[in-house]
């Protein structure tokens, strides 16, 4: 690994649209200017993401994400030797370059990660503000920039998938859910230029299926699902097929609640 | 148009019954057919005639012919009357006129020849199917059925397809061979199971297949969670019900067929809750009694439009399906002067409350269609606000004949729409005192601790289909017997039960895993190791994760054992000094203190039978009791009687091990012969049922295996069980067999 490392290909250059709602954008610059580590709870498509990315630019702090998954090792993370023809070198990885160089580093879907991956951030995300890199034998102290973000989603939450206290206890948290529906009607019309009338009229369809989580969805629409649909509509496509290409058969097998949904559809749009 | 002298010539028949409605046949003939089919008719009414069975079916022909030719064409007459004239020559003669009643429901129903002549089949075959067959020679005594099931027909093809109705007449044929009096009923519609018959064949959506979707409806779209009761249209001719709320939940009827206007029968239910849901959440009641009946009723039809206009801002789709739903009246209806045309006249103002597009004109209809709009449009709307509306409609437009009573009712119920009752308080009930009475607490009775039966189908192999709600199977908790016995028993087993714990520890969960792609391992996973290192010389990224490790894996077996406690069991098997029943809880003692070791849950259940009626179910151990006093006072306690009516048994069996999670379910049947019951008289048909049962619990993923003591059983155990069973010659030696048996089994 060169000394070189171009850490602005992180940075954000263009605002990415976030519609605040509530205090959460003053309560993560206060986070940040204590370089406290945040958790960001929430199901998922309710602008989780979305928020860490605009934060990011906000700030004008590079921005490194992480898609964390169930075959992720710790090496995955802080970086591995690797063989070459003279011998052996290191290569960094996406959380020690973030530390090194000073990014917010993101880990998304943090419970997907074993609990053996998850304990390497242990040292980063308390006052120590350090990595060991005990392969390499290098202690890197966290740039002054560095901060360290998680997201997860409880929906999932079940015996195997959860968080272990001594990580919860590390991190200061935000709590997502889908906007309200005046606010998701202007987020969904933002996003896609659609009318408001129309974001109006999905926002109700995804009302009435997040009323049938936990009776045959395991999650509602999400509003990423919803700015989905309103694209479609905004193609030229009508809003009942729209909808039901983008809203009803991406969540759900279950033909019981595929047929409820549908008639949401139709009784919500007019033909 | 009367007939010509020729008709009348030619129709040599003079019964004078018969010649006094000749002239309005013909009039109707002359309607529908064609010379040459009038000719058809007179000449087909002659040969009926000739069959001597008097002027009844003459004149039944007469009258419904014309009609079922007009809707199948005039060939359909040849068709009817060569059947006629066998059926005549029959011993069936006596269901003629019957036969020819049916024939108009039948056309009207099947609207096509092939369906018709596929009818007449059925017919035929009804026929020979019920009649009493003696010495093999069946055509010689009368079906007592056919009238009935003609009778029936009607009813049953406003129900059913013609497929269901051929099902519900296997059904009647083939449950009752031997017992013409039920069977008699049966086809009379008077049994349980012949309604039970019709419901499972009977087209249209069902509420039970539903259910969940109206839930999810309600749950979704209005944010409501309510108990629905369905209730039955069929059976009440006189006064149909409708829907409506009260405490106990949502009352609606238990099917909606498919509207021929394009309303699925679905959509149909969710008009109804769509309206009903709208009460619930935008009306509050009104004092009903200082109000006449016609206001209430108008003041409920602005009412019904207001939340229905509230519920469409929501969901404007529904206006569709209500407006196919809602009856169009004809506002330029021939009047009687003896009539009151109430009900038509609010009908007419509820479809233009709610069709925008309507085309009626009346000025006073128009006029509070424009007020009801108004005071919509402002918003924040309550029930009192619409409530002068209703009062002051019925003023305007008070015609004397209002309060008669002959009420035009034609074309004036909304079918989706409730009685409304949760909208009116009553003050005042009634002049009369009420003395209240107050239900008593029901007595405990001391009688042990007993639950409503649980029905189960059987499945009729030469039918080939369920006998719907056919087996009442009663639980029960074995009584205790003393559970010293068991310990004694245990004891005399000890050498045994030595060896067995040998086994059991050798059992205990240590298979071991592998589990691959780990960066830190026990030991090289070489096919990884290569593939990495091939990647590295070309220069790719290697997968660094080239170990792998072990884990033990858990084994999660839920066991149910059923026992077989019909009155064989009681018998001492030859060479043996114990009974099967002694050998049997030897045998089931050591299992479950076996099973107890290893840690699965284990049930023991035992079953026998008294007829389809009453079938017993012995509960020994649950799944999640321990291995202790009770339950080997229970085993202690268990006796053997009666029959073995198996099917039922393995799927009530089955009804539990299901809700176990667990990933391998077993359940073990310990049998000592094959099923039977004394109301069976086919030896074939409950095996056939405990084979279907085995196959349905093999769909659930539980894994059946039978344990025989009958040395006979080769005959039927395969049949029944598959490749999965063991028939043990040795009884003796079951107690030794059985906890082998199953180490082997989930080993």
């Amino acid at each position: 690994m060169s000394e070189t490392f171009d850490i602005k290909q992180y940075q954000i250059t263009q605002e990415p649209y976030y519609q605040a709602q509530s205090n959460e954008i003053a309560l993560y610059e206060a986070a940040y200017k204590a370089r406290l580590p945040v958790m960001l709870k929430g199901p998922t498509g309710c602008g989780k993401s979305r928020f860490v990315e605009h934060m990011a630019w906000k700030l004008g702090k590079p921005l490194i994400t992480v898609a964390c998954n169930e075959d992720m090792t710790a090496s995955d993370l802080v970086g591995r030797y690797l063989l070459d023809a003279n011998g052996t070198r290191w290569l960094d990885g996406p959380l020690t370059l973030a530390a090194r160089y000073g990014a917010i580093c993101y880990l998304d879907e943090i419970v997907e990660a074993r609990q053996d991956t998850t304990v390497v951030i242990h040292p980063l995300t308390d006052h120590r503000r350090t990595l060991p890199l005990d392969k390499k034998g290098e202690l890197v102290q966290a740039h002054p920039d560095f901060q360290l973000v998680i997201s997860y989603n409880p929906g999932y939450q079940n015996l195997m998938k959860d968080l272990k206290q001594s990580t919860k206890q590390r991190f200061a948290g935000l709590e997502f859910d889908y906007a309200k529906s005046e606010v998701e009607i202007g987020i969904v019309s933002k996003e896609t230029g659609i009318g408001a009338d129309i974001s109006a009229k999905l926002v109700k369809i995804g009302e009435t299926a997040r009323n049938l989580k936990g009776h045959g969805l395991d999650e509602g629409i999400s509003t990423r699902l919803l700015v989905y649909a309103a694209t479609l509509i905004k193609q030229g496509i009508a809003p009942r097929d729209a909808c039901r290409m983008a809203l009803v058969r991406p969540i759900t097998d279950d033909a019981d609640i595929r047929d409820t949904l549908d008639h949401a559809i139709d009784a919500v749009f007019v033909a | 148009m009367t007939a010509t002298i020729e008709e009348r010539q030619k129709l040599q028949c003079n019964f004078k019954r018969v010649q006094s409605v000749f002239d309005d046949c013909m009039a109707d003939a002359r309607k529908y057919l064609s010379t040459a089919g009038i000719d058809a008719y007179i000449v087909g009414a002659n040969t009926i005639n000739k069959t001597g069975r008097g002027e009844e079916p003459v004149l039944v022909f007469l009258e419904e012919m014309p009609q079922v030719a007009a809707k199948l064409g005039e060939e359909v007459i040849e068709e009817v009357v060569t059947f006629t004239r066998t059926l005549a020559k029959s011993p069936n003669s006596k269901a003629i006129p019957n036969f020819l009643q049916s024939l108009g429901a039948a056309a009207r129903a099947l609207e096509s020849r092939l369906l018709f002549t596929e009818y007449l089949n059925l017919v035929v075959q009804t026929a020979i199917r019920t009649s009493p067959k003696v010495h093999g020679i069946d055509s010689m005594y009368t079906s007592e059925c056919l009238p009935d099931f003609l009778d029936s027909v009607p009813h049953l093809l406003s129900l059913l397809p013609l497929g269901g109705l051929k099902k519900w007449v296997d059904y009647g044929v083939l449950a009752y061979p031997n017992d013409p009096q039920h069977q008699r009923e049966y086809f009379q519609l008077k049994t349980a199971d012949s309604r039970a018959v019709i419901q499972r064949e009977r087209h249209g959506t069902l509420f039970y297949d539903a259910e969940r979707k109206l839930d999810l409806y309600m749950r979704g779209l209005w944010l409501h969670d309510v108990q629905f009761i369905p209730y039955s249209l069929d059976f009440d001719e006189l006064r149909k019900p409708i829907p409506y709320l009260n405490e106990q939940g949502l009352h609606l009827p238990d099917v909606f067929d498919d509207l021929p206007n394009g309303v699925r029968g679905i959509d149909r239910y969710r008009a109804v809750l769509a309206h009903l849901s709208a009460h619930r959440r935008w009306t509050t009641p009104l004092i009903a009694d200082n109000l006449s009946p016609f206001q209430r009723m108008a003041v409920e039809v602005f009412e019904d439009a207001r939340v229905e206009y509230l519920a469409l801002q929501e969901f404007p789709g529904m206006r569709s399906i209500w407006r196919k739903l809602h009856p169009i009246p004809n506002e330029n209806l021939q009047q009687d002067a003896d009539v009151s045309y109430i009900r038509h006249r609010l009908a007419i103002l509820s479809r233009a409350l709610l069709d925008p597009s309507h085309t009626y004109d009346n000025p006073l209809i128009l006029k509070y269609v424009a007020r009801f709009n108004e005071i919509m449009e402002k918003g924040n709307t309550r029930t009192p606000d619409i409530q002068m509306l209703g009062v002051q409609f019925i003023s305007e437009s008070k015609v004397p004949s209002d309060s008669y009573g002959k009420i035009y009712f034609n074309n004036t119920e909304v079918e989706y729409r409730d009685d409304n009752r949760l909208m009116w308080l009553f003050i005042e009930e009634g002049d009369e005192e009420v003395y209240e009475e107050r239900p008593r607490p029901p007595q405990e009775s001391e009688d042990e601790f007993k639950i409503p039966p649980r029905m189960y189908p059987e499945w009729d192999y030469s039918a080939e289909h369920y006998r719907p709600d056919w087996v009442s199977l009663y639980e029960h908790l074995q009584p205790k017997g003393n559970p010293a016995k068991i310990d004694q028993l245990l004891a005399k087993h000890s050498a045994l039960a030595k060896r067995l714990k040998k086994i059991i520890d050798l059992l205990k969960p240590q298979n071991k895993v592998r589990i691959r792609y780990q960066e830190e391992g026990a030991e090289l996973d070489l096919d990884v190791a290569i593939r990495s290192l091939i990647d590295f010389k070309s220069g790719a990224q290697p997968d660094t994760r080239i170990n792998m490790s072990h884990r033990h894996d858990g084994r999660s077996v839920a066991v149910s054992l059923l026992l077989d406690l019909s009155a064989s069991l009681a018998d001492v098997p030859e060479g043996c000094t114990q009974s099967k029943l002694e050998l049997s809880q030897e045998a089931v003692s050591l299992l479950a203190w076996a099973i107890d070791q290893m840690g699965d849950p284990l049930a023991i259940g035992g079953f026998h039978s008294d007829t389809r009626h009453n079938v017993r179910f012995w509960h020994f151990k649950g799944y999640n009791e321990s291995w202790g006093d009770d339950v080997k006072g229970r085993l202690a306690g268990m006796e053997a009687n009666y029959s073995t009516r198996m099917g039922a048994a393995i799927r009530h069996a089955g009804h539990y091990l299901g809700h176990q999670q667990a990933d391998k379910k077993l359940l073990l049947v310990l049998t000592d012969g094959e099923p039977a019951d004394i109301d069976t008289s086919d030896a074939r048909l409950l095996i056939e049922d405990a084979r279907i049962a085995v196959r349905e619990l093999d769909q659930q993923n539980i894994y059946t295996y039978c344990i025989n003591l009958d040395p006979k059983a080769d005959e039927y155990v395969a049949d029944i069980f598959g490749r999965q069973y063991a028939v043990i010659d040795n009884i003796a030696r079951l107690p030794e067999r059985l906890p082998q048996l199953f180490m082997s089994l989930v080993k």
